[in-house]
């Protein structure tokens, strides 16, 4: 193991820096939506559900399901979504991550790129639902742009993760 | 394969813990469907937990909001450099056209107010609550939102309007202490009854979510609306005052008219929190007759819907919309 051997730090891993990066991160990734600037059509990605999913599938045992309850709520209350949309939506988007993990045997680059597309459409779909609930009849297609900027946007998420997930275990 | 709890192998303890694991999180699912379901249907559901939220948030956009209108007015003041000249020549003429048009307003606005005082008649408040800045929006999510920063604690309740100096932005949805969530005349389930300014028909401006409104005539027939026709509020109902300028017609066709908010949330620098309007209400019109004699009940029916001070309005709105 030349590698590890030659890390100056050693082996030493803070547990709380291990547990709290992830939740730490991906809420910050919510607060994104916080940024002074005043948008009337939603081309924004959900960058709170980028950084989430970007750990799940990079750590698929960093967080159980039930996690993604915690994170979603959070994530309500910094966005202002009516309380517990996200938590819905995002845990359904765990649950069928563990399916994916069931599923497939290998990851690659592309693999983890086409789970994460039909996972942002579903969230995306999930909010519309939501809105629609709430008295909205803005049509469908108006969220597409965010879509296609949340997917073009989800590998730099993953590479973030991937840079933070090294810092976070001292490797 | 790196993850063990996810292929737990033979061990009951681990499928049955991996197993209870996903109850929970199916049952919260579950949970957070319904309390989501819930506070969609009453957008006023759990104010408190999130009016905290909200003021702890609100900061972080408001100091940022400076830096990021300063970027916005040079590019705006670079654009306005450049065509200065063709600018200066077509401010002057409006400003020939708009000062005649400004008298014959005076006069329209004095008659009126003898005309209302004839009828004893007397609008309800268009107090001001609240003056504030916007310092966010809803930038992911699915509906358009926008943060100001003035909460109960200035006396901003939900339902009351909220306008900028050019006209209409929207109505608060919900109040935390120090900042309050407005609901933008373009949200998809924002509804404001309007009234063209050349004809006076009435219509209601429903938001689309993508930053314009779609102005549905009340009466059948003919599209009323043309292209660059203005429509005001008309104080129908309530809550918003009338004579407030709301949106310009940008496309029209037989059955379809959009229009874009005369105020971009986005660019305008303060916004004016109002009590929230209620019409003048018909008893004491009816009960005056001992001393206004001459006015019969049965002038009281039209009275909800006064003749807009159409050409005063007229000089507001034709600055505006440059």
């Amino acid at each position: 193991m030349p590698r590890l051997s030659s890390t100056p730090r050693g082996f030493a891993v803070s547990p709380l820096r291990a547990a709290a990066t992830p939740v730490a991160t991906t809420l910050l990734g919510s607060a994104c939506s916080l940024l002074p600037f005043i948008a009337e059509f939603p081309l924004f990605p959900d960058t709170g559900l980028l950084m989430a999913l970007g750990w799940r599938l990079l750590r698929p045992e960093l967080w159980p399901a039930r996690a993604a309850l915690g994170l979603g709520l959070a994530n309500d209350l910094i966005v202002g979504l009516p309380l517990g949309q996200s938590a819905a939506i995002w845990t359904v988007l765990f649950l069928l991550c563990d399916l994916a993990d069931r599923r497939l045997d290998w990851r690659s680059y592309w693999i983890e790129w086409a789970v994460a597309l039909p996972l942002f459409a579903l969230a995306v779909l999930g909010g519309w639902l939501f809105a629609l609930a709430g008295g909205s009849g803005a049509s469908l297609a108006l969220y597409l742009p965010q879509l296609v900027t949340a997917i073009m946007l989800f590998p730099l998420a993953v590479r973030l993760c991937a840079a933070l997930d090294r810092w976070r275990l001292n490797l | 394969m790196p993850s063990s709890s996810l292929r737990p192998g033979y061990s009951r303890r681990a499928h049955l813990s991996r197993f209870v694991g996903y109850v929970v999180a199916v049952v919260g699912l579950v949970l957070a469907g319904l309390l989501a379901l819930l506070s969609a249907l009453d957008p006023t559901g759990y104010g408190a937990l999130k009016g905290v939220a909200l003021d702890a948030t609100a900061p972080v956009s408001a100091t940022g909001r400076g830096g990021v209108r300063s970027v916005g007015d040079a590019v705006a003041y670079l654009r306005g450099y450049v065509r200065a000249g063709d600018k200066n020549a077509r401010l002057e003429r409006e400003l020939r056209w708009a000062r005649s048009r400004e008298m014959e307003a005076r006069a329209i606005l004095y008659e009126n107010s003898r005309l209302k005082a004839l009828l004893g008649l007397r609008d309800r408040s268009a107090d001001a609550v609240a003056t504030t800045r916007i310092v966010g929006s809803s930038l992911a999510a699915q509906r358009s939102f926008a943060t100001i920063f003035a909460g109960s604690r200035d006396g901003v309740r939900p339902n009351q309007p909220v306008r900028a100096p050019e006209g209409l932005i929207g109505r608060v949805l919900e109040t935390g202490r120090l900042a309050a969530r407005v609901m933008l005349i373009t949200d998809g389930a924002s509804a404001v009854p309007v009234r063209g300014l050349r004809d006076a028909s009435p219509a209601l401006a429903a938001g689309r979510g993508d930053g314009t409104v779609e102005l549905r005539p009340l009466s059948a027939g003919q599209n009323p609306f043309r292209v660059g026709d203005v429509v005001l509020t008309s104080g129908t109902g309530g809550v918003f005052p009338p004579h407030v300028p709301v949106a310009r017609v940008v496309r029209a066709t037989r059955d379809l008219t959009i229009a874009r908010p005369i105020a971009d949330p986005g660019t305008v620098n303060y916004v004016l929190v109002q009590r929230a309007y209620s019409p003048p209400p018909l008893a004491p019109v009816v009960a005056a007759p001992s001393t206004a004699p001459t006015p019969a009940p049965a002038v009281a029916a039209p009275l909800p819907a006064p003749a807009p001070p159409a050409d005063a309005a007229a000089n507001v709105v034709a600055n505006a919309a440059e």
